[in-house]
Parts: C-alpha cells; sequence; structure tokens
C-alpha cells in the first residue's frame, strides 16, 4: 500500500502538539490540579531511615487532630499487600521492616493538604536501625553481606557467552581494560506524582492518574484493594513528564485506599522533596570491561562485568539487567564475548525504568573502550568505530540477526563530514565561556576537545514480553461532517502521542477532523509509554483498527457507490473497528548463554559533541552536540527534532551534572536546588541529520526513536571533556574537582 | 500566619516594633520557599514590597544609597557603571524571573554564606543602613555577617538601604557552579582596587561559615603592587605576587565539603579566581592610566 503522506496533517507533517500552547501558557491541567468539592487530601509518612526494624506505630495522635478523617498503616490494606511491576516484592505501607529512606510507612487524609501533613508528622513510629547494604558490589559477590530480602541479594545475573573469550584472548594484540561509574540519574520530571482517587457507588474506585501506563497499575492496584479489576477504572490525568518515572505505582494505591476507607475523593501530591524520594531513578552501574584487539583495531573479544544497584526492591532491574547484557557490547561486530551484568538489592533509593534503560551505563562503558582501543591502535576515535560498525547482516551479542538497515558506518561518515565550530573569540560573550556570566574564565585555561560516541537500543518491551496496544477506532457523521474518534489507553506523557495518533488516522481514513479521546481503562491496553514503543505499538494498533474500518468502509462504497462518505455514514451509523496489535515476538534470553532473538526492533544513534573546558577550574561548556539518528519513517519532524534535542539533553546532563547523591543509603540533595539538571545555557543547539531507512516489520517503516539520543549523548560529552583534558574520567557525571584536582590538567 | 502591610517606611518600623518577630519579606525569592519547603514557620509577614521610599536608589557624593527594595534587575540596567562588580554578581543571580523580584537587601537578611551579593559588597567596603524606631544605624559590611545565615540586625531593626561607595578602580566578580546559569555558588570571589588610597578589597563568598574578607591578601597585594602609572604606563603583574595573593585568598577561606563540592575544590577554585580577577582587574587599571594620559 502507499501511503497517503501528502494529506494535510497527516503522517509525515510538523502538526503541532494540542497541548503546546496551554503548558506553554500555564493553562494545561495537570494531575496535581485535579479538584473535587468536598475532596479529601491525603499525605504519606515515610522512613527516615534506609533499613530499619519497626517496633511500633501509634497512629492515634494523627486522629486527635481535628479534619483528619483516617490514618492507615499495612493493617488496613484491604487485600495483597504488596506489589510490583514483575514481581510483588514492594509493601504497599512497611510491614514491620523498611528497606529504603522515603519508604511510605502509613498514610493520613485529612480536609486540608497542611492538616494531612501535621497529622503524618504526629504519628510515632518506633524505628530500631539496623545496617544498610549500600555498597552493590558487596550486595552481589558478598556472601556475608546481609540480606535485603529473604533469597538474598541477587535479583537478576545474565550471562552472555559467545564463543572462547580464553583463546580469542591470546589472540589479541591488542587489549585495553577499563572500570567504569555511573552516578545515579533521576528522570528530574517537573510536574509531581499526584492523582485523585473517586470512591464509586459499585464498591470500586476511579482514579484519575498521571501515569505512564494505565492498565498495568490497574492490575497491580486491584489486588491490594481487594477489587475486581473491573472496579478499579483508571484515567490519565495532566502528565508533567516521565521519563520512566511513572512505571512503578507512587501514590495510587494509597489514595484510593483512603477514597475508599473514608468514601471522599481524596487528593494527593507529592511535595518536589517527596517526588525525589518517592519515584525509581536510573541504576547507578559499576563496570569493568576488557577489550581484544588486533593491530589494526578490530575487535576480537570483549570480556564485561556489569553491577546494577536497584536498590531496595525489584521494580524492573531484571529487564534492565537483560538490555545492559544484551547490549553490552554495543553496535559492534565481536566474535567472541563473555559478559555478567547483575542486578542487585541494596537499601539504596529504588532504581528501575529512565529512559535509556540499561542500555545507558552500558553504552558509556563500551565507548569509553573504544576510545581507549582507537588510542591503544593509533586509529581516530571514528575510524575504529567504523571498523567494527554493524550493518544489516551483522549479528549482535545475543546471536540474534540484525535483519533491517542499520548502516552505521554511513552514520559516522555523515557525522565526521560535518563542519566544525568555530573557536570562540576571545573577547567573547561570556554566555559562550565555560562558567557563562558566573564570570570564572575571559579565555584563560579553557581548551577544546571533539568526542564522538555511538548507541544501540532495543525498541519495544523484549525478552517474550506480550507487547500489545489496543486501538478503537469510529468513524462518523458528526455536524454534516465526517468524523474519527481515536480511542486508546495510551499514555500521553509528553512526547506527542496523541497528535501522532491523530496524524495516522487522517493519513488512513482520509478525514481531516480527528479526536483523540481521553486515555482510561474502558478500552484495552496499550502497553506502557516507554521502551520507545508507542508510535510503533499504538501506532500500529490505530493503523490496524483504521484499516478496519476503511475495509468495511469500501465495502459499503462498492454497494452504494452514488453515495459521498458523509451520506454513507448517515445513512449506515458509525463505523467502528477495535484492533489489538503486536510487534513480533520476541523470546527470553537463555538464562546460561544470554543467546537469542530477543529484541525486536534495533535502533541506531550517532552523537559528536564538541565542548570547551575550563581545565583549571573543571568548568565545562557544551558547544555544538550533533546526531545522526536513523528513524526508519518521519511521522512528525517536528516531534522528533524534540525528541532528538531532548534524549540528547538528558545524556549531557549525566555527563556533566545530574546526579542523586546518596550517602548511607539516604539521599542529599532532593531539590532542583542541588540536583542540577541542563538549563539551556548548558544545552547548545543541535546539528541534527535524521535518516529514513525504514524497517519493513514496523508500521510505516518507523523505528522507535526517543531514547536512542540518551544513549550516545552522555559518552559523546565525556569523550569530549577527556579530550580536552587528557583525563581518563571513567565517572558520569564528571564533577569540576574531577578535572581540577587531577594533577595532569593542571599545567 | 500573620500578614501586614506596611505602607511607608515609617508604618513600617512601627510594625517591626511592635512585632520583632515578624518575617520581613522583599522580593521573597528566599522566605517563600523556606514557607514552601516548611522549613521554619514564621508568625508573621512583614510585606515591604508596598514601602514606595524602598525602591530607589541615589547617589550621595561618592555613594551610591541602593534602596532596599531594588532589584538586582535593576542594580544590573542602573547601576553597572558605578558599581560594577556588584553589577556583575547581579548578573549571575538565579533567573530572569529571580532577578526581576530578588533583591540586595532580602541577599543581607538571608545573609547566606553563598549569596551572591555579599563579595562585591565586601570588596568595596560598603555600609548597612539598618534603622529601627530607635533610629538609624551604620553596620560596616564586614561587620554584618555573625554566623551562618545570620546577621548583626537587631529585632527590631529593618535594612533601610545599602550604601556602596562608587567604584574608583576597577571590579570584578567571579562565581564557580556546577552549571553555566542558575547555580548557587560554590564558591566565589569578589576583587576591587582603591587607586584612591591604593588599597585592595577582596570578598570570599560560600567557602566559610559566613562571606569573608581575605585581610592578610589585601594588605600583601596593596604593598606589592606598584600603583605609579609612569611615563610607562605602569607595570605589569608579577606573576610571583598574583600566585601569592591568590594562595593568602585561599588560606582565608575555610570551605567544608557539602553535596555542592568539596573543600579542596573550593580552596583550589579560590585561588584560580583570586589570580584571574586580579589579572583583569590590574590591566583595567594599567589601561585606564594610559587612557588618562
Ligand atoms: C530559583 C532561585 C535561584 C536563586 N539563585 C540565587 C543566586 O544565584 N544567588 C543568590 O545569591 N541568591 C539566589 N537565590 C536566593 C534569593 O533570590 C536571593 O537571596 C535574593 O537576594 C533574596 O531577595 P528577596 O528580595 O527575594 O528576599 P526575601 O525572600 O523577600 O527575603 C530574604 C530575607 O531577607 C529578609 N529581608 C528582606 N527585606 C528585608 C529588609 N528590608 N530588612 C531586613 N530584612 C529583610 C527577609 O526577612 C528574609 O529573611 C535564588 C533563589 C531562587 C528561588
Amino acid at each position: 500500500m502507499t501511503i497517503e503522506t501528502g494529506r494535510r496533517s497527516g503522517v509525515g507533517e510538523s502538526v503541532l502538539r494540542p497541548d503546546g500552547t496551554l503548558k506553554v501558557t500555564g493553562e494545561f491541567a495537570y494531575a496535581s490540579d485535579l479538584w473535587l468539592d468536598g475532596m479529601l487530601w491525603g499525605a504519606t509518612l515515610r522512613s527516615p531511615h534506609p533499613s530499619a526494624w519497626i517496633r511500633s506505630v501509634d497512629i492515634g495522635p494523627a486522629l486527635a487532630m481535628p479534619g483528619v478523617f483516617a490514618a492507615l498503616t499495612h493493617r488496613n490494606v484491604p487485600g495483597e499487600k504488596s506489589y510490583g511491576l514483575e514481581h510483588r516484592d514492594q509493601p504497599v505501607l512497611a510491614v514491620d521492616e523498611v528497606r529504603y529512606q522515603g519508604e511510605p510507612v502509613a498514610l493520613v487524609a485529612a480536609d486540608h493538604p497542611e492538616t494531612a501533613r501535621r497529622a503524618a508528622a504526629a504519628i510515632v513510629v518506633e524505628y530500631e536501625p539496623r545496617e544498610a547494604v549500600v555498597d552493590p558490589m558487596r550486595a552481589a559477590f558478598d556472601p556475608d553481606c546481609p540480606a535485603v530480602h529473604p533469597n538474598g541479594n541477587l535479583v537478576r545475573h545474565q550471562p552472555v557467552r559467545v564463543g572462547d573469550v580464553g583463546a580469542a584472548a591470546t589472540g589479541a594484540e591488542v587489549v585495553v581494560t577499563g572500570e567504569y561509574e555511573v552516578g545515579m540519574q533521576d528522570q528530574a520530571f517537573l510536574g509531581p506524582e499526584s492523582g485523585l482517587a473517586v470512591p464509586a457507588e459499585d464498591g470500586g474506585v476511579d482514579l484519575y492518574i498521571a501515569t505512564q501506563w494505565l492498565h498495568v497499575d490497574r492490575d497491580q492496584i486491584a489486588p491490594c484493594l481487594g477489587l475486581p479489576p473491573g472496579k478499579v477504572r483508571l484515567s490519565l490525568a495532566g502528565v508533567g513528564g516521565a521519563f520512566g518515572a511513572r512505571e512503578d505505582l507512587s501514590m495510587q494505591i494509597h489514595a484510593s485506599m483512603l477514597a475508599l476507607r473514608t468514601g471522599r475523593p481524596v487528593k494527593m501530591v507529592y511535595g518536589r522533596e517527596e517526588s525525589f524520594l518517592g519515584h525509581v531513578h536510573r541504576h547507578p552501574a559499576r563496570m569493568r570491561y576488557e577489550h581484544g584487539a588486533t593491530l589494526d583495531g578490530r575487535l576480537v573479544y570483549v570480556k564485561a562485568e556489569i553491577v546494577l544497584d536497584g536498590g531496595a526492591y525489584r521494580s524492573s532491574t531484571p529487564a534492565v539487567v537483560g538490555n545492559a547484557a544484551s547490549l553490552g557490547v554495543g553496535p559492534y561486530e565481536v566474535a567472541d564475548i563473555e559478559i555478567d551484568a547483575y542486578g542487585v538489592y541494596t537499601n539504596n533509593p529504588p532504581c528501575g525504568a529512565m529512559r535509556g534503560f540499561g542500555a545507558v551505563q552500558a553504552c558509556y562503558a563500551y565507548e569509553s573502550q573504544m576510545d581507549r582501543l582507537a588510542e591503544a591502535c593509533g586509529l581516530s576515535p571514528v575510524e575504529i568505530r567504523t571498523r567494527n560498525a554493524v550493518s544489516q547482516g551483522s549479528r549482535i551479542a545475543t546471536g540474534q540477526l540484525i535483519d533491517t538497515p542499520a548502516p552505521l558506518a554511513e552514520m559516522l561518515a555523515e557525522i565526521a563530514a560535518m563542519p566544525l565550530p568555530e573557536p570562540v573569540a576571545v573577547q567573547a560573550d561570556l554566555r559562550l565561556l565555560p562558567g557563562g556570566v558566573s564570570q570564572t574564565t575571559h579565555g584563560e585555561g579553557v581548551r577544546r576537545g571533539v568526542g564522538y560516541a555511538v548507541g544501540l537500543k532495543n525498541i519495544c518491551f523484549s525478552e517474550g514480553f506480550d507487547d500489545y496496544s489496543t486501538a478503537q477506532v469510529r468513524l462518523e457523521s458528526l455536524a454534516g461532517e465526517p468524523h474519527v474518534l481515536v480511542h486508546t489507553a495510551a499514555a500521553e506523557v509528553g512526547q506527542g502521542l496523541v497528535t501522532v495518533q491523530a496524524q495516522i488516522a487522517r493519513t488512513e481514513l482520509g478525514v481531516d477532523r480527528v479526536t483523540v479521546a481521553p486515555a482510561d481503562t474502558t478500552v484495552g491496553s496499550a502497553g506502557s509509554s516507554s521502551a520507545s514503543r508507542q508510535s510503533y505499538v499504538t501506532g500500529g494498533a490505530v493503523k490496524t483498527a483504521c484499516e478496519a474500518v476503511r475495509q468495511r468502509l469500501d465495502a459499503m462504497r462498492a454497494e452504494h457507490p452514488g453515495l459521498s462518505l458523509d451520506e454513507l455514514l448517515e445513512r449506515f451509523g458509525p463505523i467502528e473497528e477495535t484492533r489489538e496489535y503486536r510487534h513480533r515476538p520476541t523470546v527470553p534470553m537463555d538464562p546460561v548463554t544470554g543467546q537469542g532473538d530477543t529484541h525486536t526492533q534495533l535502533a541506531l544513534c550517532v552523537h559528536r559533541a564538541v565542548v570547551d573546558v575550563d581545565v583549571e577550574l573543571g568548568l565545562v561548556k557544551v558547544v555544538e552536540l550533533a546526531a545522526v539518528q536513523d528513524v526508519g519513517k518521519i511521522l512528525n519532524p517536528l516531534a522528533l527534532e524534540g525528541q532528538i534535542h531532548g534524549g540528547s539533553a538528558q545524556g549531557l546532563g549525566l555527563a556533566l551534572m545530574e546526579e542523586i547523591q546518596v550517602r548511607d543509603g539516604r539521599v542529599l540533595n532532593p531539590s532542583f536546588t542541588d540536583y542540577l539538571i541542563p538549563t539551556i545555557l548548558d544545552m547548545p543547539p543541535m546539528r541534527l541529520s535524521i535518516l529514513e531507512n525504514p524497517d519493513p516489520h514496523a508500521p510505516y517503516g518507523l523505528r522507535g526513536a526517543g531514547e536512542p539520543p540518551t544513549l550516545s549523548s552522555t559518552p559523546a560529552v565525556a569523550a569530549a571533556v577527556r579530550a580536552a583534558t587528557g583525563l581518563p574520567l571513567t565517572r558520569v557525571p564528571i564533577r569540576p574537582e574531577d578535572i581540577a584536582l587531577t594533577p595532569a590538567s593542571i599545567s | 500566619m500573620d500578614f501586614l502591610r506596611a505602607r511607608t517606611w515609617a508604618e513600617a518600623l512601627e510594625l517591626k516594633a511592635e512585632r520583632p518577630e515578624a518575617t520581613p519579606i522583599q522580593g521573597g525569592t528566599d522566605v517563600m520557599v523556606e514557607i514552601n519547603l516548611d522549613r521554619g514557620r514564621p508568625a508573621a509577614l512583614l510585606d515591604l514590597n508596598t514601602v514606595g521610599e524602598l525602591a530607589g536608589w541615589s547617589r550621595e557624593g561618592e555613594w551610591i544609597r541602593v534602596g532596599a527594595g531594588v532589584t538586582y534587575a535593576r542594580l544590573i540596567d542602573e547601576l553597572g557603571e558605578v558599581l560594577p562588580g556588584l553589577a556583575q554578581a547581579s548578573r549571575t543571580v538565579g533567573s530572569p524571573q529571580i532577578r526581576n523580584r530578588g533583591t540586595l537587601a532580602g541577599n543581607l537578611g538571608a545573609a547566606s554564606p553563598a549569596g551572591d551579593g555579599h563579595p562585591p559588597l565586601l570588596a568595596s567596603g560598603a555600609v548597612v543602613e539598618a534603622e529601627s524606631v530607635r533610629g538609624v544605624r551604620l553596620i560596616p559590611i564586614a561587620r554584618f555577617y555573625t554566623g551562618v545565615k545570620r546577621n548583626a540586625l537587631a529585632p527590631d531593626e529593618l535594612i533601610r538601604a545599602v550604601r556602596v561607595p562608587t567604584a574608583a578602580g576597577p571590579q570584578y566578580f567571579s562565581k564557580v557552579g556546577t552549571r553555566n546559569a542558575m547555580v548557587i555558588a560554590v564558591c566565589s570571589f569578589a576583587i576591587a582596587l582603591h587607586p584612591e588610597n591604593r588599597r585592595v578589597g577582596t570578598g570570599i563568598g560560600s567557602a566559610a561559615p559566613t562571606p569573608l574578607r581575605a585581610v592578610a591578601a589585601e594588605a600583601f597585594l596593596a604593598g606589592e603592587l606598584d600603583w605609579t602609572l609612569g611615563r610607562a604606563g605602569g607595570s605589569a603583574l608579577d606573576p610571583e605576587v598574583a600566585a601569592r595573593f591568590a594562595e593568602l585568598v585561599a588560606g582565608a577561606a575555610a570551605p567544608i565539603d557539602d553535596v555542592r563540592g568539596r573543600a579542596a575544590y573550593r580552596s583550589h577554585a579560590l585561588a584560580v579566581m583570586a589570580r584571574r580577577t586580579l589579572g583583569w582587574a590590574w590591566h583595567d587599571y594599567l589601561r585606564a592610566g594610559r587612557g588618562a594620559r
């Protein structure tokens, strides 16, 4: 079928998003703006300790306060006491012990948020602190380490074994090894966790919530409330960013418990500090890599150990480990591979999904290694990557064949050919120099560096997950004009999915007027707004449902050739079809060898970073970021560029400033005062080249686009800083003192 | 929490005398943040935004009297020529929104060791004009900071203005942060050359419990600099003098390790900023000297 991309506001056009103006003018209603007359406010009492026994909880003082309607502990959880994304190991409210700082212990509902907070603070909890497990290496490898959970601290160990690394090592002429560390990054969404639970007449609950996946929320909430799933109805409320942090539940069960208990609507909104304690973060990683190559820079073998700190609960750690292992050598052809990826429990903050999902950490390490190898072989960073680049027909570490275009060498050639930015003039505007208007330099100590990196990301859920989406499409006549209503449960988290769904309906049905209904659980699951998958899977579902509608329409047209579209719809009524869409199935990684066709789609992105570093003070100005990404098919150029800019910025943040600092299991910087994310003066202009080599298995040939830029931007920036300073810099984020206090750079 | 609004300066002083526990609020960029984070609940807020007298600045001889209500945005736009060090520091404060609301008096009221207004005030030898129903008290800036987030104001006193000498020589402010904008100082430094009496002023921020001067560094440098601008146009800065000055500046600080940076880095960065800002200032001094001939 040929796609009619020329259609106004259809697929391929920069259609503007409906929430854009509202958000910029401050009128968009976020979940935190929800309001019902007579509603109560919920508050959560959290553990101040990373690890402690709970000897007693006295809710009496809270209940005694005027305006308080309920105070609940784990005893009041109506059903299952625990929940979890992949495994139910996380208590709704702590039962006899707490395993991380910030773990919810008790809940309060009151008629004023302030009263609720004070009442929560009035609850008396007697803790008996105990040794906290805070070192992930100890959790992984020390048999004497205390166990955070009864079955030990190992969440998943995933090996990858290809060939014979021992034998291959003897043939390697050049060997480079390195140990790397990635700090704990936060998704740093701006709209804190919030929602409104409304008790229903049937004994169920209606929950209006900012989340990433309505159905998986429901499936975790209902058992804990002791309700059948049908009595837990979720509607998506305005989401202020997600990036993975809303994949796990936060206040969903809590607000519902309070609403069912009080018979009143209950709203919960986390404050900023609470938000930092109330959602999962990106797994910090410790990685050890060994790369062997021939003198001319061809990879012979790769050996890697990757330890990911999952914190106190399981969340999505197993899947993150799977990604780190299966993508652990990156988009390079390697004959012999030995990877061991571990995810462990500790008493650090729980970690789970974040944009890039396990692939980010590994990418930083393998790309750092490729630069070391380039240096050892006397090759340029571009050349070493080109010599080892995968292409269609290559196999990745899991043995999986890349059966769609993967023009990595061409992408590297393209980025290397892009012109480099001019040096900053001596009398430059301070804003162009490291430090900006803080005026730390007028040019003194500033050295330029250029770095390259590539990354490989799986798109959609992997390892045998039944990953599907559902779309209901209704074509009808409204006020004498044909109109399409698209209904899915897919969460618009700011990525622009609502816009894309309408574009697809316009293209497929040739109708201008399209409405995308609010997402809720009255339609089948759309799966998660993560893994760069929604354009692919929900886009695919909308397209398939539209095709089904069009088939019926075509049949009607054939029978009644004289009637216009509107006349047909007037006479025969609306045409409505619901379809599920699935991508190609995948299989789990082999537990011993890690082999298998575990991913359905693979995506590439390439970055070049140009930085100016004040080597004396360790301050960095990223002068330019360039990216080449293959997206198969561009659905919406403007939205796509936004995704690449945003993903690159998040990667830059990880390279230079974004870190949740945790000491002894406690978060030291739970606010935007000290958790720094890049500002407009930190994020440079970008030079983009977007390629369209279609994947024949995906709708329109598209390739998921939201995550890949987050992978390669971090190592590209780090490589550029290394080039400017000559320092090894084996940890991100790179702190000023890592540069300034390392003797080599003090000239 | 009571909300008191003063319409005139006299009324503000009376309210503060009656309710010494009331927290004055000007731009609110510190006060409101504290309230939102639930750090201390003021018994009352005393709103000074409606006090017209505070909103302007005036020139009084060799001094500029900056009213307590003057925002950073105005300091940058209107006083950049006469108070360059202060204007440079103002330019680094927060974001445009914060600079449109925040004031120097608020910075002094908060007395955070990281406040960006303090180093240039120390370097230029400013005087805080405090007032109560009991009268006016002029507090030299170096005596204003009494501890971490504590200042020398009496409970019934308000800041009426800050008196800052107009720059008679080059001034520079420099601040290290881990981000290129909107960042709290990891540490900061200000220098002011006072050719009229051949003195050097300095101010250190975020590297001790209070903002402070590097007194020994000032004295050393004042004695070493060749202030004469003879026919040759004065002599270049001796790198050894600059290095010693930098060392003395770093030595004057008492930094700690915290989430923003390590003590060792702060000391190092102070030395670098001291050396660089001195270089810029001396360069300007020599150039101005040449221009004057
Ligand atoms: C996002 C953000 C970024 C920031 N960035 C910076 C930065 O980069 N550098 C920096 O230095 N600061 C920064 N700040 C802090 C703040 O903006 C400054 O300290 C500012 O100078 C405070 O001025 P204000 O008028 O808003 O003070 P307010 O909040 O109104 O008051 C601050 C304190 O001063 C007292 N006070 C106010 N007026 C008087 C008076 N006339 N007499 C006596 N006491 C008085 C108040 O009681 C209070 O204790 C930032 C704040 C925010 C929210």
